[in-house]
């Protein structure tokens, strides 16, 4: 399994004169076929695979999408319109589109979540998690643009609030904004920019996954355990073991994302955006999609601080809440990585789940309408907002140091595998056969 | 897993009072439409009926500029109907080789005619209100993230509008000048004034044209315009689903099957 | 892959699922890519604008005009006595794609042809009064030196066949429609 080795397949005469030239079939041998993984993923593992599917589904659809959208404020509407009623498969394609953005989002939350849960963010395996915080906020940068491509009227309004954002910046922030627009206000420079970062940005976001990729080879995947592979027999190959196991998962998650795309294709749409943008209207309600609400709530929770007026504090707070996450490797201080083994963060990590769904729940309200607990929702938004801060800066740093953790099992397949055949070591003997063979 | 999931759902039903809120005006009349659910599909003879009511009476003043009449394949018309059906209209075309715009008759091609040259005629024409486009009217008053018991789908709020006229104001309503009492409008105020008699159109089938019949019909038939599509998506859908399915069991015996040796 | 020690039995089952699974997902991913690459074909709307209607009262015996038909110039040339009786007097062993002018006319004074070159697209001369017409009295193509005749067959240069004649119709004796 070094290096070096060559492809170690059937050494076919076509394939060894690539290989011996340009190693990708001893490479993809190497990181997807003998890959030593942990014996012990549970499906929550499949969903960095699900990720890269929806990624490609999105840059497939995306690219046939863009060769029949015109990105100009007098036809963008009427362009979307003709690829819905007259392209051959344009709804199709628009369809996998729209709700694969929701999908996407859905997917790497839960990613993440699980990173979170089994402490996959704590050495060595930090830059790991930092570069999906650079994924994630390549996401969020290429969804609210895209978002925009459509102009409606919340295309419209909502690349109004969100640009708007930077103008809290002092002194120079109302220049960024004409810069980011090209103009006065949102118009045909600012859809035609959008466009172009939309089509550009899912290309970075696959490089920064060639990285997230790399550096999670480099020390193999952490596993529900939280604790270090301590040899063959407890991993497996990738392939056969997981590759099955990630196309089972691939088959449900297309289950569900087909049930939308063709029975409640404009579920997670916004009515408002099927009327054109009209820049002398501002629609009753502004809202973001649904991934973005925990964000926008951060956003509108934020009162005045000291000498920082709202505007600014809240958009320092929004993208505070993104950036904590870069710290979170450092903020954490338990050794233990899994959650298994924390009964006490365990708790919290579920409160901090709550704590997501309260503020995308208060971002989908008025911040001055009451509330079904009985207070107004900013109120929640603001207690919702400092706990998150509380939990990352504050609950984290501390807990690692108060919290017993439970005792840690001496190794993943002493762990997993029923004791008789674990300790009797036949079969465990055969697993490490089996490794040898695969060498 | 279940319960992750679980909580995303009821993150996303959650996420609801805003849009409802927004509406404002009576909740519509909720109806049994052919087209709704799994298995729902248009019917045509409704379609062509909500065809003849949107051009005898709703075209005076609302476009329908994302339909032309090869569309109308869609509702059932075949090749030669719709040519009939287009050259009954006069299609402002040009510049001829004087430079000059003239008038010709439809062709399967041409995309309905507007009734008014651009908005700004339009609100001349109509008191300062600018009469909608017609196209995707529905789902844009179709909300989806609403409590169970309040979802309706848009063809209800354009069937509670058409229908809703028969209601006297509250003593208390101050009616503006120009505008029309209908409580299912945001703000129970509308410029539209009502548009439908019974009677008013004759149906080729002969259905008696009551304000309701016509009301369900031009839902339907703009619901139809708003998804053309939708029939042979659920079509397309359901061999998808049969074949996911399928392949998903293949799947879990492969991945059983493979790590038989592992447990 | 073989493994002794679980048996040849359980290895070739799981092989034939592995199989299975392969050839089904294979057969789904050719079905998803279908409607990708059908996408790119032209649209409803651009199929419904493939045919163009010409009224011929306007042209002069041994008049000339250009249309435009699906983005291509359509030839339309009011043909003189002579020219025809020279398309009709042409043998077929002269010519490099043998084909007699009566398959290329509905009716001999009319003869309709797509204006693009057969050699690599280029749009031919002739068109207009005054200008070249190669040897033949037809048309002349300036890229590379095509030579075509009255019937619009080609008589010498790199061009390999004749240009061809779109679909069309007669709708009645002064309209056509083509496509």
């Amino acid at each position: 399994m070094s290096a070096g080795s060559p492809a170690a397949g059937k050494p076919g005469g076509f394939v060894n004169w690539v290989d011996s030239r340009l190693p990708v079939f001893s490479y993809l041998q190497k990181e997807y076929g003998e890959y030593p993984a942990p014996r012990n993923f549970n499906y929550w593992w499949n969903f960095g695979a699900l990720a890269m599917f929806i990624l490609v589904t999105m840059i497939a659809t995306g690219l046939l999408l863009a060769m029949q959208y015109t990105a100009n404020t007098e036809m963008a509407f009427d362009s979307v319109q003709r690829i819905m009623r007259d392209v051959n498969f344009g709804w199709l394609l628009r369809f996998l589109h729209m709700n694969g953005a929701s999908f996407f989002f859905l997917v790497i939350y839960i990613h993440m979540g699980r990173g979170l849960y089994y402490g996959s963010y704590k050495a060595p395996r930090e830059l790991l998690w930092m570069l999906g915080v650079v994924i994630l906020l390549l996401m969020m940068a290429t969804a609210f643009m895209g978002y925009v491509l459509p102009w409606g009227q919340l295309s419209f309004w909502g690349a109004t609030v969100i640009t708007n954002l930077f103008s809290a910046i002092p002194l120079v922030g109302d220049g960024i904004v004409t810069w980011l627009w090209g103009g006065f206000t949102v118009d045909n420079p600012t859809l035609n920019r959008f466009f172009t970062l939309h089509f550009l940005l899912p290309f970075l976001i696959v490089g920064v996954v060639v990285l997230h990729v790399i550096a999670l080879h480099v020390h193999g995947s952490n596993n529900p355990l939280g604790i270090d592979p301590k040899g063959p027999q407890d991993t497996v190959p990738f392939h056969p073991y997981y590759t099955m196991k990630d196309s089972f998962g691939l088959c449900v998650f297309l289950l569900v994302y087909a049930g939308f795309v063709f029975f409640a294709p404009n579920w997670f749409g916004e009515p408002e955006n099927f009327v054109p943008a009209d820049p002398l209207v501002t629609p009753l309600e502004i809202l973001p999609e649904w991934y973005f609400l925990p964000f926008f709530a951060i956003l509108r929770s934020v009162p005045d601080i000291l000498f920082i007026d709202a505007k600014l504090a809240g958009v320092l707070a929004m993208f505070g809440s993104i950036f904590v996450l870069f710290l979170l490797p450092w903020l954490d201080t338990s050794k233990v990585r899994s959650c298994r083994f924390r009964p006490t963060y365990k708790w919290f990590f579920w409160i901090l789940v709550l704590d997501m769904i309260l503020l995308g729940y208060v971002g989908g309200n008025q911040p001055d309408d009451l509330s079904p607990l009985g207070v107004r929702f900013i109120v929640l938004g603001q207690i919702g907002t400092l706990y998150y801060f509380f939990h990352f800066l504050i609950l984290l740093p501390l807990l690692g140091k108060i919290e017993r953790p439970r005792p840690l099992p001496a190794s993943i397949s002493e762990a997993v595998l029923p004791a008789n055949r674990a300790g009797g070591g036949a079969p465990a003997g055969a697993t490490a056969q089996r490794m040898e063979k695969a060498r | 897993m279940i319960r992750l999931v679980g909580v995303a759902v009821a993150a996303t039903v959650v996420f609801s009072g805003a849009a409802l809120a927004a509406e404002g005006g009576k909740p519509p009349k909720i109806q049994d439409w052919s087209f709704q659910g799994l298995f729902g599909e248009f019917d045509n003879q409704e379609l062509q009926r909500g065809y003849q009511v949107y051009q005898d009476v709703c075209a005076a003043c609302h476009s329908l500029k994302y339909i032309a009449f090869r569309h109308l394949e869609g509702i059932g018309l075949n090749e030669e109907q719709i040519k009939a059906l287009a050259a009954t209209f006069q299609i402002t075309d040009g510049p001829d080789e004087f430079g000059d715009s003239f008038e010709r008759p439809g062709l399967p091609s041409d995309f309905f005619p507007s009734p008014f040259p651009n908005d700004e005629a339009a609100r001349a024409a109509n008191g300062g209100a600018l009469p909608p486009d017609m196209s995707l009217i529905v789902p844009a008053f179709s909300p989806r993230w609403v409590p169970y018991e309040q979802r309706h789908h848009g063809a209800d709020y354009v069937y509670s509008i058409l229908t809703g006229y028969d209601e006297e104001p509250a003593a208390d309503v101050e009616l503006q000048a120009g505008l029309n009492y209908n409580p299912f409008f945001r703000g129970s105020q509308i410029g539209m004034p009502n548009p439908l008699f019974d009677d008013m159109v004759e149906y080729v089938d002969g259905t008696p044209a009551t304000v309701s019949q016509m009301s369900r019909d031009v839902s339907a038939f703009l619901t139809w315009v708003s998804d053309p599509h939708a029939t042979e998506r659920k079509q397309l859908g359901f061999r998808v689903m049969i074949f996911l399915l399928f392949l998903t069991g293949i799947f879990y015996a492969v991945k059983r099957k493979v790590w038989a040796d592992q447990h | 892959m073989t493994d002794q020690a679980h048996g040849e039995h359980g290895e070739s089952r799981r092989d034939f699922l592995m199989l299975t699974a392969a050839a089904f997902s294979a057969v789904g991913v050719g079905y998803t890519v279908w409607p990708f690459i059908s996408s790119m074909n032209p649209s409803q709307d651009v199929l419904a604008l493939s045919s163009t209607e010409v009224d011929l009262s306007a042209i002069e015996v041994g008049q000339r005009v250009t249309v435009k038909w699906r983005g291509s110039p359509v030839f339309i040339d009011h043909r003189t006595p002579e020219q025809i009786a020279d398309a009709e007097a042409t043998a077929l062993d002269d010519l490099p794609d043998p084909e007699p002018d009566s398959a290329r006319v509905q009716k001999p004074e009319w003869l309709v042809v797509v204006g693009v070159c057969t050699h690599l697209g280029c749009i031919p001369v002739g068109q207009k009064p005054g200008e070249v017409t190669g040897e033949f009295g037809g048309w002349f193509c300036p890229c590379h030196g095509s030579v075509y005749d009255t019937s619009g067959r080609i008589r010498s240069g790199p061009a390999p066949t004749n240009l061809p004649v779109p679909e069309y119709t007669f709708l009645d004796d002064t309209t056509i429609r083509i496509g």
